[in-house]
């Protein structure tokens, strides 16, 4: 679905991405681990053609990313918080992305009804814009977001940094349930290495912007991870 | 400790990237402080001798003097518009082990060195060593000065209680309403008095201690206030307001740009300085009053072509040059969605144009200044729809400032840059020139026909305006988001 070709990025003389070759086949719940400044945001923001890579190509279900804004179709994504627009309540903003990706009314009603246990009543109804909700509660309006008009390709950064236990367990089932079908391939870049390996069937690590380890998950996936890190 | 205040206050203005790039409005910046500087100067340093001029019978400092009273409200009033109490940047040392009292200390000394407080004084030192020149008794002269600068300081602390406590502003109302109806009907000439409280102060300096117990007085409200304030759910943080929605689905017949009018909409009304620009378009309706009443702008036409713009384009000009910057915060989200840039642009156009066309019909009143006017603002509503909204659309994808639009509106220069005022040329200045040319060299109405032709031809030409503009922004998109990505 996707493929990663020799991508690197420069800032003057630093180079901060560095990456030989990824595949990811459809279906394929993968994870972008890494410590701070591994370079895991700019592989994201250079697969959602938000930067331009100094060096190679990505392809999303055989479209490059750099020559055709076709992709946007079936790809959601959040980032960060600047992805939400602040002055809109939450309702408003469902409301606007849902008119993006084609769906009306009723359909993004029918949609965010499925989120109800996730939203836990902290998102709609509140009579709030999103700049003054939370910075949890942003991030379950934008990972919701991101999942609307049924898309074929799901790209979360950092999704559980900021989450309630209750939700970060919510948000590991919604994943699972998205990439059960095989239809589905969700990115996900996390800190927390056990969010990761349980929701990840494949595990990239990155460190200084090249990739260190590319696992299959299996038992020992945790363990070898955080013996990886412990250094 | 206060050394360390004071290097992090200088590193904060030298390290905003508002400063550190834009050459451009530095300059500009720096010149119009400049200039009123040096016309503050002017007038402090020629005052007194063109008072002397035009009332030689009277005392120039007994002249400044009486109307020193309307300086201090003008003042206060000024200030409570636009001066606000510096206080969100203390947020970090909030939890530093640095006592409360001596943070308070701080916002409130800070806040005492403002512009407000130092333009007057450009005039009014000036204007002492002038007096003390002229002969006047030096103590006397000094006194003066000191009671200014104190009462001055007094107008600032004055207005921070104003702002933050109802019951202070309903009080200074009704003072200033009694003493505005006093003088108005003839019962207590209030200027008089005024003036004869600055005379006394000259004649007696030692009265001027009264104002170092009027400021000592206010300052300690000012503190105490501050001090129960200063937590993070009060002074420091905004109020969070309910929301009220507006049913905006009547947008939603205009097909595909509808999720981004309804945006816009929301965009304008919700945020402070939007809604600024939104409000001051409806004063810009006023411009055409300034010059249609003056009998000097009625031989140079080009100036009345000047003004009948701004009458239509106050909405156009003000929104439009900031256009997509208004969107910076989530540009990069947009940039991710699956939507034509086209109907992005278009939501702006159509907004351009509806607020134009409704300025326009505002401005039929105008027709009492008789026909030509009215066609002037005529050709300039249609230039202002046909050229500039295409034009503002274009230049604006040369805008690489971030725009926070919780920060105030008024005199919010965020988000300036040279683009905006090389826009300025085209905007206003092609319009009068060709106005100018025809008017003068061909005559009749050729003057007005010219500036709506191109009005016109632009409208005719949108199509193809917008395939090129639109081509413009997918081409700078990267340097964009990075652009609005940074802090402003």
């Amino acid at each position: 679905m996707i493929t990663i070709d020799t991508i690197s990025k420069k800032y003057g003389k630093t180079e901060v991405l560095n990456v030989e070759n990824i595949e990811i086949p459809k279906g394929q719940s993968f994870g972008l681990v890494g410590n701070n400044g591994a370079g895991k945001t700019t592989l994201f923001n250079i697969l959602l053609d938000l930067i331009r890579p100094t060096t190679g190509l990505i392809t999303n279900n055989n479209i490059v990313v750099s020559q055709s804004e076709d992709w946007k179709n079936f790809t959601g994504s959040f980032i960060d918080e600047s992805f939400l627009i602040g002055y809109l309540t939450a309702e408003e903003y469902f409301e606007f992305i849902g008119d993006l990706r084609g769906m009306n009314k009723a359909d993004v009603q029918k949609f965010l009804g499925q989120f109800s246990d996730f939203f836990n009543d902290e998102i709609i109804g509140k009579k709030k814009y999103l700049r003054d909700l939370s910075k949890g509660n942003q991030k379950k309006a934008g990972i919701v977001a991101a999942l609307m008009g049924n898309p074929e390709v799901v790209i979360l950064d950092e999704p559980f940094a900021n989450l309630d236990p209750t939700t970060q367990i919510r948000l590991k089932q919604i994943i699972k349930n998205l990439t059960e079908n095989k239809e589905v391939t969700v990115l996900v870049s996390s800190h927390d290495l056990t969010h990761v390996t349980e929701v990840c069937e494949r595990i990239v690590v990155l460190d200084k912007g090249m990739v260190v380890k590319d696992i299959q998950r299996s038992e020992e996936t945790l363990k070898e991870l955080e013996l990886y890190f412990s250094v | 400790m206060i050394s360390h205040f004071l290097k992090l206050e200088w590193k904060q203005f030298f390290r905003s990237s508002h400063w550190q790039k834009g050459i451009a409005i530095k300059i500009v910046m720096a010149f119009l402080a400049l200039y009123f500087i040096v016309v503050f100067l002017a007038i402090g340093v020629g005052g007194y001798f063109i008072l002397k001029k035009q009332f030689p019978e009277q005392d120039p400092l007994q002249i400044v003097n009486s109307y020193l009273l309307y300086a201090v409200l003008g003042d206060l009033i000024f200030r409570y518009l636009m001066q606000k109490l510096p206080v969100m940047n203390i947020k970090p040392m909030l939890i530093l082990p640095i006592k409360k009292s001596k943070l308070v200390h701080y916002v409130l000394a800070k806040s005492s060195i403002s512009f407000f407080n130092i333009l007057g004084l450009f005039f009014y030192i000036p204007f002492a060593v002038v007096l003390m020149i002229e002969g006047y008794a030096i103590s006397g002269a000094l006194g003066w000065l000191f009671a200014i600068i104190l009462m001055i300081q007094s107008a600032n602390f004055l207005n921070f209680l104003i702002n933050k406590n109802t019951i202070a502003l309903g009080v200074i109302s009704v003072v200033l309403a009694s003493l505005i109806g006093l003088q108005n009907f003839g019962i207590y000439d209030v200027t008089a008095l005024g003036g004869q409280v600055f005379d006394a102060i000259y004649t007696n300096p030692i009265y001027s201690l009264i104002g170092v117990v009027v400021l000592a007085v206010l300052y300690n409200l000012n503190f105490k206030q501050l001090k129960n304030l200063v937590y993070l759910d009060e002074a420091v943080s905004q109020k969070v307001v309910a929301v009220k929605s507006a049913d905006l689905s009547f947008a939603n017949k205009l097909g595909d740009v509808a999720p981004f009018i309804k945006n816009d909409i929301r965009l304008i009304w919700r945020n402070k300085r939007t809604k600024t620009v939104f409000l001051m378009s409806f004063l810009f309706l006023f411009y055409g009053l300034i010059f249609f009443t003056q009998e000097t702008y009625k031989e140079i036409p080009a100036m009345l072509m000047f003004a009948s713009l701004f009458i239509t384009g106050g909405f156009a000009l003000n929104y439009g040059q900031f256009i997509p910057a208004w969107d910076s915060a989530h540009y990069k989200m947009l940039m991710s969605q699956s939507f034509k840039y086209r109907k992005f642009l278009e939501s702006k156009w159509i907004l351009m144009v509806v607020m134009t066309s409704f300025l326009y019909v505002l401005s039929f009143p105008y027709l009492y200044f008789g026909v030509d006017i009215f066609l002037m603002i005529t050709a300039g509503a249609i230039f202002n729809i046909g050229f500039n909204s295409l034009f503002l659309l274009f230049a604006g994808s040369f805008n690489r400032k971030k725009i926070d639009l919780n920060k105030s509106g008024f005199g919010n220069t965020q988000g300036t840059s040279a683009t905006q005022f090389l826009i300025i040329l085209p905007l206003m200045v092609l319009p009068m020139l060709l106005f100018w040319l025809f008017n003068e060299f061909v005559g009749a109405n050729s003057g007005y026909i010219v500036v709506a032709a191109i009005g016109v031809i632009s409208l005719l030409c949108k199509k193809y305006a917008m395939n090129f503009i639109e081509k413009k922004y997918i081409e700078n998109k990267y340097v964009m988001i990075n652009a609005f990505g940074k802090e402003a």
